[in-house]
């Protein structure tokens, strides 16, 4: 079977291997992981006709940088607006390309988002932990952290007859600075006029941001009650510490913690929220749970006519 | 108003989850409560719902929100809630090894000085408790085991240590935790255990389950030598 191989020459922090993610072990102290927007991989696999959640990489701010050492494969580079570089040709993100032994392939931040992913036509070889390859960067478990002279394996590397194209980049994929959020659960704990500042005052992300979770800067939100038994935590929890720092948790998060929670982000506006980058704004405004769940469905429908236009123009 | 166990507050989380506490403040009914609705939601789980996190007085149940909403999960919960209690005994005893060899157990003296006792009756103390697996948290396979005799119950150490090995045998209040990582933590390290929380064994990848019973038996350095790497 066709094999191709790069090894790594640079990898920036946070760059990982990631899949569809390890949902349902959350009870075992094991978030769901997975990409930082999800919904890169997953374009980026349907670019390339394979399973949604199939291990790629995602590459952050820090970049990364790949020799191809032997063989040939189609892969596509899907998320924020990165510049990749492939032998003597420089393209963006959003684009399905095909490399070849001799090049290199060069992923780094270009105008605008914080994360792309890169999906191969191809297995990914990968450690494997609790059925899935997607990294948990605190233990290290999983596909694991990319390093800079680690070897990468493709197996069942195909080169694919329209080995390069364009995807369009549809505008739900873009940063998103309006955060829509349900309150609570814990909104109880703050004084009152907290949770008028989260919706009324802009809030900044700070470089304190990881796949965990990112720290803003804004106004102090106070908090009445410090010490809760500890609550579960999920993607997109807004999280006041004692002194009044709010930190949006994400894909790594812990699953649960005693501070607590102003508000949770909805499902939807994660993956844009996480193309913000450090210092940029973010505003959140609140949403009923009914809308919540009317956005979800709305979003899932798009999202998924989309995804067959999308496939189609490529077939 | 104040959640109880018959009477839980529900929570809407975002587009797809509901909280569902039953008091404020920790204690065995709550838990029970949760224990309870864990495994009743577990049996036959309504449709939609993807995962249930049990925590000390709450339990997280996530959803499908193409699927279901807020308001049929409810339903479903305050349906459990009032299902007939099974008594709740603990679903399994889970044996755990320690060490308590001084270089394994740093913070030993300490617990030994501040609690008025010998070390020999702070580790007397310690495999005497009666442990329960009241929830995972923090980190993959750090089981939160509630239990720990009055005796040696002791508030964290004012700063972290940096750097605690993995399977360090740690306590703070009436808790007891195995860790899994090697993590700072300001918890006291009174000994090391050889026994594997993250089994890596795929079929039982976590040695406990929630609501588990927990029973700690001393080993020597020989036996703890052995089972670290065997």
């Amino acid at each position: 079977m066709a094999e191709a191989v790069f090894s790594v020459v640079h990898a920036g922090p946070h760059v990982t291997v990631q899949d569809g993610g390890r949902p349902g072990l959350m009870r075992y102290g094991v978030p769901a992981s997975g990409p930082m927007d999800r919904m890169s991989l997953r374009i980026a696999n349907a670019a390339l006709g394979n399973p949604p959640g199939q291990a790629g990489i995602e590459v952050s701010l820090g970049g990364l940088v790949l020799d191809c050492r032997s063989g040939a494969v189609t892969l596509a580079v899907v998320g924020g607006g990165f510049i990749v570089g492939a032998g003597e040709r420089t393209l963006g993100s959003w684009q399905v390309l095909t490399v070849r032994a001799g090049e290199r392939l060069t992923i780094r931040p270009g105008p605008w988002g914080n994360w792309t992913c890169l999906a191969f036509a191809g297995q990914l070889q990968a450690p494997c932990w609790l059925g899935s390859r997607a990294t948990h960067v605190t233990s290290g478990l999983g596909g694991g952290r990319l390093l800079a002279g680690q070897e990468l394996t493709i197996a069942g590397a195909e080169v694919r007859e329209r080995g390069e194209r364009r995807i369009p980049c549809p505008i739900w994929a873009r940063p998103r600075a309006a955060v829509r959020a349900v309150l609570g659960p814990q909104e109880r704990c703050f004084a009152p006029g907290a949770v008028e500042l989260l919706t009324s005052a802009p809030f900044r992300l700070t470089d304190a941001y990881d796949r965990m979770g990112v720290r803003l800067h804004g106004p102090q939100l106070e908090t009445t009650a410090l010490s809760l038994p500890s609550e579960p935590i999920l993607r997109g929890s807004v999280q006041v510490s004692g002194d009044g720092v709010a930190t949006v948790l994400l894909a790594d998060h812990q699953t649960t913690g005693g501070y607590p929670k102003i508000a949770t982000l909805i499902g939807e506006d994660i993956d844009g929220f996480v193309q913000l980058r450090p210092h940029d704004f973010a505003r959140f405004r609140l949403v009923s749970p009914e809308e919540a769940v009317g956005i979800a469905r709305h979003r899932a429908r798009q999202k998924a006519a989309w995804l067959a236009t999308m496939a189609r123009a490529g077939a | 108003m104040t959640p109880t166990p018959d009477t839980p507050r529900l929570t809407p989380v975002a587009d797809h989850a509901l909280l569902v506490e039953f008091a404020e403040a920790i204690g065995d009914a709550a838990h029970a409560a949760v224990l309870h609705l864990d495994r009743a939601l577990s049996a036959a789980l309504p449709p939609g719902v993807t995962e249930l996190v049990p925590a000390y007085v709450s339990l997280l149940v996530d959803f499908d929100p193409l699927v279901t909403d807020h308001t049929a999960v409810g339903a479903a919960v305050l349906a459990a809630v009032r299902r007939p209690r099974q008594d709740n005994r603990p679903a399994a005893l889970r044996e755990v090894l320690v060490c308590y060899d001084p270089d394994l157990a740093p913070d030993l003296p300490e617990v030994a000085a501040r609690t008025g006792l010998s070390e020999e009756a702070v580790i007397e103390a310690h495999l005497a408790g009666d442990y329960r697996v009241f929830l995972y948290g923090f980190a993959p396979g750090y089981a939160y085991l509630a239990g720990v005799t009055e005796a040696i119950r002791l508030d964290r150490k004012p700063a972290p240590r940096r750097g605690v090995p993995a399977g360090s045998v740690i306590v703070a209040g009436p808790q007891c935790l195995v860790t899994t990582l090697t993590m700072p933590t300001g918890w006291w390290i009174i000994g090391r255990s050889p026994t594997r929380i993250l089994t890596g064994d795929e079929s039982r990848p976590f040695l406990f389950d929630v609501g588990d019973a927990v029973r700690f038996r001393r080993i020597g350095r020989a036996e703890f030598e052995g089972a670290q790497h065997g």
